[in-house]
């Protein structure tokens, strides 16, 4: 018996020890990163800094840019001694981190709220914000977040827009075959057009040297947020449109999905026009989507001007800068030949008012810094790419990569239509969740698209229930 | 002597009652509390009473396919794990040359944390049905019977050095005498070797079953729930609840105490029935 308790105990400690060290490891490696950079930089200023009570604490969003935040960090740090903490969450795990990050003796400053909703959860954190600098200087005073009473709890600080991302390299290739449904990129204006191009690609994908017209579309657990949020936007925005809902008030409590037939028809057009069979859907990530298309192995993919870091970092790129552009994604919807891409924001910087004025005050004055002085501008524009709302950014002060620009392109145009993001009224991510599921299950053929639109009439009402 | 260790014993257990009190007694009665409140975060928790304990069953059918997911599955992986780990136990205390290292071998894969066992079997899984044209996500049987093969790899090792603790423990005369009374070896295994080393059984019975029963890393890593959250296990259901919408955190709290008294009341109904059978010595 002894023995055995012996070896038990052993085996015990050596299995606890393994799981010590795997567990922080595998969730919190960002942020194990970013203490590493923050405490580097402590040692190097600590001289004549200012004591405890001025420290910034910003809880980033954005995982895609997290060492730039550390720099950022850092130069703030250099050039005023206030010391500023940055903690990346990781990708779509915000809510998590924010919610045992608050709860702790030094809480985030800065953290960021998605919308409407995010503020009704958050509520009780966040500070209001309408006599600060960044909230005088912000252009569409509209876009910030209200309680409608006259307090501002969220102020907009990147406006980001989304379409169909396509190298142009190979459409021209198309463009030059003989028989091709289109001579131009302009002269797709509508799904049809768009429908008969694609389909014309497929069938041609061997002369044209890729495997699918369309990245594969992730729809693994997590990654999936391209369709149950960002495409799903297009057909609800026309019905709120079209049924002149008051998006503030409880009409959105329920929705008909009226339009679930045109969701259908560009989902469908991804699933048989991709890379990947649809049945493998499931373990496919939005990062691979990205590679295939850096790779040139496919013509378009859906997302959004964040995505250039992700396109511009795979190794073996093969898209070049001045052939990626932006189509705005049709769905088969009358009078969408003006439709432009869908634009808005679903980043709210908010203070946390439970944090010492000081502290308050200092991340304020933090936040001013990075978008009005030189330096802080410079981050913004070169270096994370943000096209900023504010008017601390004069002309020429944009971002100069491709699919910023485009965006801004696509902003100024005449006539043309552009989408807001009203996915940030969507009840819970619950509901995205099992919108998501329902998606790969209909890709996969397990459930038809009547159960799919059905189950999305449902759960949002069931959830905007138990909000 | 005595009186002198009597004296000064609440002192020198005050160490560990401290550790015991800050890391285990206040956070389980701070979470019994909270799944009484509404909150957002631990700070800021109303009363609400039984109402998310309802919650938690009316709200929809997940818990509960999450139980009986859990369950099915916990039976299975008790019973293979353990029966491999003792074979493999059984096969390694003959004189084979290598022993040793075989041993080493077949413990390493418990010492890899569970989110990259679960990717790893992710890609495996994913390499072999990718032949059959679908992929794990693709039906619930195909996340339960990946989830049994990654908890048996896990665990398997592990077991199976417990077992070859209590056979090596088992006496030499013991077998002597089974074989000068003609004992055949399926006789010795059934009725020396089993009942010998029943204390082992007990400990690898009472580690599988918790184990399996609160699963997570592995779940979350392997299928994430695909599809839908037919493969979710207690543990993962738990944590959608918690995380999946606002005002839900009480119910997943709820869900994670009435998941507690499960764990409990199955791990000692387990170890009662399996202690009765150990041989004295």
């Amino acid at each position: 018996m002894k023995r055995v308790l012996a070896a038990v105990l052993s085996a015990a400690i050596a299995v606890s020890f393994a799981g010590c060290s795997s567990s922080p490891s595998s969730s919190g490696q960002s942020s194990s990163q970013t203490s590493g950079q923050t405490s580097g930089a402590d040692v190097s200023s600590s001289q004549g800094t200012s004591g405890k009570g001025e420290k910034v604490y910003y809880l980033n969003f954005k995982p895609e840019v997290a060492e730039i935040y550390n720099e950022i960090a850092k130069t703030y740090q250099e050039e005023t001694g206030v010391e500023v903490t940055v903690v990346t969450a990781a990708s779509g795990a915000y809510e998590q981190t924010l919610k045992s990050e608050i709860a702790k003796a030094e809480p985030p400053t800065i953290f960021q709220i998605n919308g409407p909703k995010g503020y009704v959860s958050w509520k009780d954190y966040c500070a209001d914000l309408r006599d600060t600098d960044l909230y005088q200087h912000l252009t569409d005073k509209a876009l910030a977040i209200t309680d409608g009473q006259g307090g501002v709890y969220g102020i907009p600080y990147v406006v980001e827009g989304y379409g169909i991302i396509y190298n142009d390299a190979i459409m021209q290739k198309y463009f030059a075959m003989d028989g091709a449904k289109a001579s131009s990129v302009e002269e797709i204006n509508n799904f049809e057009t768009l429908k008969a191009v694609v389909e014309d690609m497929t069938a041609k994908k061997g002369e044209l040297g890729i495997e699918g017209v369309f990245a594969s579309t992730s729809l693994k657990p997590g990654e999936d947020w391209r369709w149950h949020t960002h495409l799903a936007n297009l057909p609800l925005y026309y019905e709120f449109q079209a049924n002149s809902i008051d998006l503030t008030g409880d009409a959105t409590n329920t929705i008909q999905f009226q339009n679930s037939e045109h969701f259908k028809n560009i989902f469908d057009l991804y699933l048989n026009n991709s890379t990947t069979d649809p049945k493998l859907l499931g373990s496919r990530q939005v990062a691979d989507s990205m590679a295939e298309f850096a790779l040139g192995q496919c013509a378009m993919v859906q997302n959004g001007n964040w995505a250039w870091s992700q396109i511009s970092q795979v190794e073996g790129n093969t898209v070049k800068e001045e052939d990626i552009h932006f189509l705005p994604i049709y769905t088969g919807m009358e009078g969408e030949e003006n439709q432009g891409l869908s634009i808005g924001t679903e980043n709210f910087l908010a203070i946390n008012k439970n944090v010492s004025e000081e502290q308050q005050k200092a991340s304020e004055d933090f936040l001013f810094w990075l978008y009005s002085s030189d330096k802080g501008k410079d981050y913004i524009v070169n270096r994370l790419g943000f096209i900023a709302p504010f008017d601390t950014f004069g002309e020429g002060e944009s971002p100069a990569d491709p699919l910023a620009r485009e965006v801004l392109d696509w902003m100024g145009r005449e006539g043309v239509q552009t989408i807001p993001w009203n996915f940030t009224i969507f009840p819970s991510q619950t509901f995205k969740d099992d919108f998501g599921a329902a998606l790969l299950q209909y890709a996969q053929g397990s459930k038809s698209w009547e159960d799919v639109a059905s189950s999305v009439v449902s759960r949002w009402q069931e959830e905007s229930a138990v909000g | 002597m005595d009186k002198t260790l009597k004296k000064y014993f609440p002192l020198f257990l005050l160490p560990a009652l401290a550790a015991f009190l800050i890391a285990f007694f206040i956070p389980f009665l701070l979470g019994l509390y909270l799944s009484f409140t509404e909150f957002t975060t631990v700070s800021n928790a109303q009363w609400v009473g039984l109402r998310n304990y309802v919650r938690a069953f009316s709200s929809n059918r997940d818990f509960l396919n999450a139980l009986w997911f859990t369950v099915r599955f916990t039976v299975v992986s008790v019973i293979t794990v353990n029966v491999l780990a003792f074979a493999l136990a059984l096969a390694l205390t003959r004189d084979i040359r290598g022993t040793n290292l075989f041993r080493t071998i077949f413990f390493m894969p418990n010492l890899i944390g569970g989110i990259v066992l679960g990717y790893i079997w992710q890609l495996i899984i994913n390499g072999v049905l990718m032949n059959f044209g679908v992929d794990i996500t693709f039906s619930a049987k195909y996340g339960f019977w990946g989830l049994v093969i990654l908890m048996n790899w896990q665990m398997i090792g592990y077991m199976m050095i417990i077992y070859i603790a209590g056979i090596q423990n088992i006496p030499g005369e013991l077998i002597e005498a089974a074989a000068i009374d003609g004992a055949s070896p399926f006789q010795t295994l059934y009725h020396v070797t089993i009942p010998m080393v029943a204390s082992s059984t007990t400990i690898c019975t009472f580690l599988t079953l918790t184990n399996s029963f609160k699963l997570f890393d592995q779940n979350l890593a392997l299928t994430a729930g695909a599809p839908g959250r037919e493969s979710a296990m207690l543990a993962l259901d738990i944590y959608n609840t918690f995380y999946g919408r606002m005002g839900y955190e009480g119910v997943g709290q709820a869900k994670a105490v009435i998941f507690f008294l499960m764990v409990a009341v199955i791990a000692f109904a387990q170890l009662f029935l399996t202690r009765s059978k150990e041989v004295e010595r």
